[in-house]
């Protein structure tokens, strides 16, 4: 596979690093001549320097044959125009964009511009998860494909708790579809019954949050972000 | 008519001064208080007392594309130092705000034409200067003096 990253910060120089280590072909692009000049001596001609959202740079870096452009700048409406180009002309047809500033995340889906992943985003997630005060955690949204998966604690005087899996009624397109008891992990069984203490991960649609977890953790505010978002900061 | 500009250097400041004095609301946008200046400099009073908006604000915040007024502008101009900045911010003031007239500067060439092809209204400075340079180069300089060279050959 041909990979195109634009930009060579940590992420990228790693993640160039990683790709040619697995077989793949790689030029990185690197607008600081600094930069470029100290990854270049170890990329050598895997290494560009230019400003990768301007058209002829991608062009010269081989961009109407690369399978894949990865564009992990700092600079997120740079991440928005290389992705964009990439897929809407030059028809590249996997694009990956990194999202710096969590709060222009709605710009990159007002623009069609996904996957993208946010290192923010992912650390908040993994607070979440560490330090579960609030008894649900997002473990997964794909926004496009309308799904999420959560985890939720199941409390002693939920609808579920001590009732079997084929009973708990859940809204249409909502699936429980791993126990964590114990410490180890299972799929549940029609009449697998569910125990307070439980940690259920279910996948749903979103919005059903609320309704999901009404039967493992009624007190739980199930819209989650008025809920969860608090508690990073407040460290 | 509300004319927003996002963008107060040289550019958006004249365009700003330009459409106040042919009598259009004009609100400006720009991240730095200092650009401020920009806006008195040449009023007999300040940008304000004239009738001119100014929000300082990242052009990317939606909050200050909000207060700047863009729910209710008839016209965005994209004109800050950016070409990436301004052409993400032109697509969210369409495809968002659904500004009916976005103008877009885009120094690079290339990229001016081919977001002219999906759609965005660009303009491009580079391309401008290069043409009038070209030109002047062909007619061996000055249109006037050209033209007299021309028929002389």
């Amino acid at each position: 596979m041909y990979v195109i990253i634009a930009g060579a910060g940590k992420v990228g120089w790693n993640l160039g690093r990683e790709l040619i280590s697995k077989g793949h072909e790689v030029t990185l692009i690197e607008s600081d001549r600094g930069r470029y000049l100290t990854v270049e001596e170890e990329m050598e001609h895997s290494i560009q320097h230019g400003d990768a959202s301007e058209l002829w740079v991608l062009e010269r870096a081989g961009v109407v044959r690369a399978d894949m452009v990865i564009a992990v700048t700092g600079d997120d409406e740079d991440n928005i125009l290389i992705s964009q180009v990439a897929k809407e002309k030059y028809l590249v047809e996997h694009a990956i964009s990194r999202v710096n500033n969590p709060r222009n995340l709605e710009h990159f889906e007002l623009l069609g511009i996904r996957p993208v992943v946010s290192a923010t985003d992912l650390i908040l997630r993994l607070i979440e998860h560490e330090v579960p005060h609030h008894g649900l955690v997002h473990l997964l949204d794909l926004r496009q494909e309308q799904l999420e998966i959560i985890e939720v604690e199941v409390v002693e005087s939920a609808p579920a708790a001590g009732a079997a899996v084929q009973d708990i009624v859940l809204p249409e397109g909502s699936l429980i579809v791993s126990v964590l008891r114990d410490g180890s992990g299972f799929v549940p069984k029609p009449d697998t019954v569910i125990q307070a203490g439980d940690e259920v991960l279910a996948i749903l649609s979103p919005g059903d949050e609320a309704r999901v977890c009404a039967q493992f953790a009624p007190s739980v505010n199930g819209d989650g972000d008025g809920d969860r978002e608090p508690e990073p900061q407040a460290t | 008519m509300l004319v927003l500009i996002v963008g107060s250097g040289r550019t958006g400041a004249a365009i700003a001064k330009r459409m106040l004095k042919e009598g259009y609301e004009v609100s400006v946008l720009d991240e730095s208080p200092e650009s401020h200046a920009l806006l008195d400099h040449g009023l007999d009073q300040s940008w304000e007392d004239s009738g001119g908006g100014f929000t300082v604000g990242t052009a990317l915040e939606v909050d200050a594309l909000l207060e700047a007024g863009i729910e209710r502008a008839d016209v965005v101009v994209c004109s800050t130092d950016g070409d990436n900045t301004n052409i993400v911010v032109a697509q969210i003031a369409k495809k968002r705000f659904q500004i009916p007239k976005v103008v877009v500067r885009v120094h690079d060439p290339y990229r001016a034409e081919w977001y002219r092809q999906q759609g965005l209204q660009t303009v491009s400075p580079t391309q401008v200067a290069i043409e009038m340079l070209t030109d002047a180069v062909l007619d061996g300089g000055g249109s006037g003096a050209g033209d007299v060279i021309k028929e002389s050959r």
